[in-house]
């Protein structure tokens, strides 16, 4: 293979996995958003919507478009819960002690996960039958395409509802001032809720259409977590669109990291990134200095 | 130090004293001794996050850069044990600077992440350098101490070595708390801006105490390798350092005692469900959103307003 | 017969020139005034007028954009806030800035860490020294906490005594600084009339004991009642200087105040 085909073929590796950054960092934008809380359990939502669908699509033989919306609403159901449980009766509890609370509903999530699916890592088919596409001498895999058309559609569909949709506009509302937003009629409790389920559904999507290509076992969350927070920060926290670029960054950087440098370094590289773009630009590609020092962290 | 301070380490003393008299078994001792070191990570971080404020999601690579550098240069290099201590120590110090300076002005989640990511890239270099550290196959071989002949085993006669340490760096700890500094770093934790108007050099304190954290993990890491004699990355990961952080949050952040507290139960209670095999992970993770759902202060704090509570009863 | 030489006295504070620019904004524009030792000395002005900016950039919390300030014939600007205190310039704040973690004592006691030296190696090994500089430090914040009456709130939380009292705190731990100047960011902001009164008297008594004090005030009264000479600010710019009569009977100061109801806290 010419050194352009393997690049590209790189590339398109760093866009799949990406994609799963990006929404793993846009969920955390999302509840960010809403309530500056850093959620670290977001990569269980990830997790669990690869291992429900192959669940309710190989063991109970669903088809496809019914298992893949069923996952999403019960993973939905699961970040409503651990909103309604773990963070609303800590709303007064400090950040530090939030954060550690997701920390620990994280380990719950994977406990429960290895309980019910034990250690072995599951596969999916994938949507589409029929072999890998050859663009410009790379291999690409079909399901490849419904990540990114995934990816894409995701990304529409939230910068409609964060801008277009009163919802939307109330959750931005809610976390520069939620006392404002609370005395302009915005039922804050509601909002918080809305964002937990939201990322949570963003991210069951992200584990569904992803474990195809890369399995999913119970253990997948965390570095999902980290990475798709460097994708968050690289775009500038609480910036939905950025975190999608984000994403795409450090997926493409890791993949060619691994494949032309050492697959040793691979996951070091989101965090590098990371810790250089908090030396130089903490508010990230899109974000605004001025608004990060506002907002509290 | 404060008569009530003063009582307590007393009775710890005491109570450490007399322990291998009763608990014979190396199991329970080497279990306590595991404590024991991670009380010494644990009372740095404390003063970090309690007392001034700040986070560190990377501290298990400090726990590393200690243990690795007692176990590389004692094993490859003949360093005699003093040395490598001492060559752990200055590392430590060199990298917690190299971390601290560029992130001082990082509050919060950045300050968090920036920790994390260092953590990691350290944990990286542990898995990699092979033929230095020994990659994920680790670095076995390490001596154990000896001081003029006499040999640190473990059993009983680590155990008291191990705790003699933690007691000096708690001591340590509660002067410096009952401090000038002590008061300015809880006042950096307070207001910045009024610790500023007060006097107080807050990005130097802030660097000195990321360091002082440093050093700490780093003495504990040398007592590890020598103890464990067999040392690998996967005790320097990512999941340790949250763990540090959950011991002292869950202890009671705010109180160098609570680090204590839960450095102790946050050791014991992974052994102690070993039993559990496949559950393990889930009671743990039960066990954890419980503490926190019901006692967010922590466990000491939290023990604390149940005896208050209950002395208003009776 | 011998000539009398007239000693002109230095400023203990002077401005020159000073700007402070935020993005389109000028928030202070070529500001000059100076301060006398032993004054109190009050700015006053509309919201927004740049007065809190002022003290800000004087504390070293903000740099000036241009412009000089000058403390005992030294240059200031562009130091940061911790060597400003040391140098001996102390501030309260507008929206009170206490520890609240920390029992009303101890907050004084942090006011002290300027006129003390114990570091983190010596205070940990408990060295000599140590014990007397503490037993020091505690003595001269109680003796702080008696001047502003306080004494009988020193081992209650800082952040659950009444707001008059937090106000009284803040000033408290600036004197604990021993400071030769101190900057009061409305003292009076919250307070009702018998603790203005109160305010009124301490800040006298404060400069009777040597220090020279800065205030930025609203109340009215309480600045043209204490003040030896006020400056009022409108936006950015210094518009009158002068004892508290000049400045009443001054037209543009009138102008600036017009249509602002001005409130007793």
């Amino acid at each position: 293979m010419s050194l352009f085909s393997e690049i590209l073929q790189f590339v398109f590796t760093g866009l799949t996995i990406g994609s799963i950054y990006s929404m793993v960092g846009l969920g955390f934008n999302i509840i960010y958003n809403a309530t500056t809380i850093i959620n670290l359990a977001q990569g269980e939502f990830v997790m669990f919507g690869g291992l429900i669908m192959v669940f309710l699509t190989v063991v109970l033989k669903f088809p496809l478009f019914i298992g893949f919306p069923l996952t999403v609403m019960v993973v939905t159901a699961i970040g409503a819960l651990f909103e309604r449980f773990a963070i609303h009766p800590l709303r007064n509890a400090s950040l530090l002690t939030l954060i550690i609370v997701t920390i620990a509903a994280s380990i719950l999530f994977r406990g429960i996960a290895m309980f019910i699916w034990g250690k072995d890592p599951y596969t999916l088919p994938p949507f589409t039958p029929g072999g890998p596409v050859m663009i410009g001498g790379a291999v690409i895999m079909l399901q490849t395409f419904w990540v990114l058309g995934t990816t894409l559609a995701i990304v529409v569909l939230t910068t409609l509802f964060f801008g277009k949709t009163i919802v939307g506009k109330a959750m931005s509302a809610c976390s520069f001032n939620p006392m404002a937003a609370s005395l302009m009629g915005i039922h804050v409790r509601k909002m918080i809720l809305i964002s937990f389920a939201l990322s949570a559904g963003l991210g069951a999507i992200a584990g569904i259409v992803i474990t195809p290509i890369s399995l999913m076992d119970y253990d997948r969350g965390p570095m999902l977590a980290v990475k798709g927070f460097c994708a968050a920060v690289l775009g500038g926290l609480g910036v939905g669109y950025g975190a999608v670029l984000g994403g795409f960054i450090v997926g493409i950087l890791e993949s060619l990291t691994a494949g032309l440098v050492h697959s040793g370094f691979k996951d070091a590289v989101a965090l590098m990134i990371l810790l250089f773009i908090l030396c130089f630009k903490p508010s990230g590609i899109f974000g605004s200095e001025e608004v990060s020092k506002i907002k509290k962290f | 130090m404060g008569k009530e301070n003063r009582k307590a380490l007393f009775i710890l003393i005491i109570c450490l004293g007399i322990f291998p008299f009763f608990i014979r078994s190396d199991y329970y001792l080497s279990i306590m001794i595991f404590v024991g070191i991670n009380a010494i990570i644990v009372m740095g971080l404390s003063l970090l996050m309690g007392y001034a404020g700040q986070i560190s999601l990377g501290h298990a690579a400090f726990f590393g850069i200690g243990a690795y550098c007692s176990g590389v240069l004692t094993v490859k290099l003949g360093f005699s044990i003093f040395t490598a201590f001492f060559c752990g120590i200055f590392l430590s110090i060199v990298m917690a600077m190299t971390i601290a300076i560029p992130t001082l002005k990082l509050k919060g989640h950045y300050l968090a992440v920036a920790t994390l990511g260092f953590g990691e890239i350290i944990y990286v270099i542990f898995n990699e350098l092979l033929e230095i550290t020994g990659g994920p196959s680790g670095l076995s071989g390490i001596p154990s101490i000896h001081f003029f002949g006499y040999a640190f085993k473990g059993g009983w006669r680590y155990f008291y070595l191990v705790w003699t340490v933690a007691i000096l760096l708690l001591i340590f700890s509660l002067n410096i708390i009952h401090s000038r500094i002590g008061r300015a770093l809880r006042a950096v934790h307070g207001s910045e801006v009024a610790a500023q108007a007060m006097g107080v050099n807050v990005s130097q304190l802030k660097i000195q105490v990321f360091v002082l954290s440093a050093i700490y993990a780093s003495v504990a890491g040398t007592l590890y390798a020598h103890f464990v004699t067999f040392i690998s990355p996967s005790t320097f990961s990512l999941f340790v350092s949250i763990l540090l952080l959950m011991m002292v949050v869950i202890g009671g952040g705010g109180s160098i005692w609570g680090a204590l507290l839960g450095a102790g139960i946050l050791t014991i209670l992974p052994e102690s469900l070993r039993a559990f095999r496949d559950f393990d992970i889930l009671v743990y993770g039960v066990i954890l959103m419980t503490i926190l759902l019901f006692m967010p202060e922590g466990i000491f704090k939290g023990l604390i307003l149940s005896v208050i509570w209950m002395r208003k009863k009776w | 017969m011998d000539e009398e030489k007239m000693v002109m006295p230095q400023p203990i504070l002077e401005t020159s020139r000073l700007r402070k620019i935020f993005g389109g904004l000028m928030a202070i524009v070529d500001l000059n005034f100076k301060v006398m030792p032993g004054q109190i000395k009050a700015i006053i002005g509309p919201n927004g007028a740049g007065k809190t900016t002022l003290f800000n950039i004087i504390t070293g919390i903000l740099p000036p954009t241009g412009g000089t300030i000058r403390f005992k014939g030294g240059e200031i600007n562009g130091e940061k806030p911790h060597r400003i205190a040391q140098k001996g310039i102390s501030r309260t704040f507008q929206t009170v800035e206490l520890f609240g973690n920390m029992t009303v004592l101890e907050n004084v006691m942090v006011g002290r860490h300027v006129q003390t030296k114990v570091g983190l190696i010596q205070s940990g090994l408990r060295l000599p020294g140590v014990k007397k500089e503490e037993k020091f430090v505690l003595e001269t914040a109680q003796e702080k906490l008696d001047i502003l009456g306080l004494t009988r709130r020193a081992n209650e939380p800082a952040s659950g005594i009444p707001l008059g009292e937090q106000k009284l705190l803040e000033i408290a731990r600036a004197l604990a600084t021993d400071p030769q100047l101190l900057l009061l960011d409305e003292p009076a902001g919250g307070l009702n009339e018998t603790e203005i009164l109160k305010i009124g008297e301490i800040i006298r008594k404060i400069r009777g004991s040597g220090i020279t004090v800065l205030l930025v005030e609203h109340h009215m009264d309480l600045v043209m009642n204490i003040s030896d000479e006020i400056v009022v600010l409108n936006y950015g710019e210094k518009v009158a200087e002068g004892t508290p009569e000049e400045v009443k009977g001054d037209e543009k100061v009138i102008d600036a105040y017009l249509g602002v109801e001005i409130r007793y806290a």
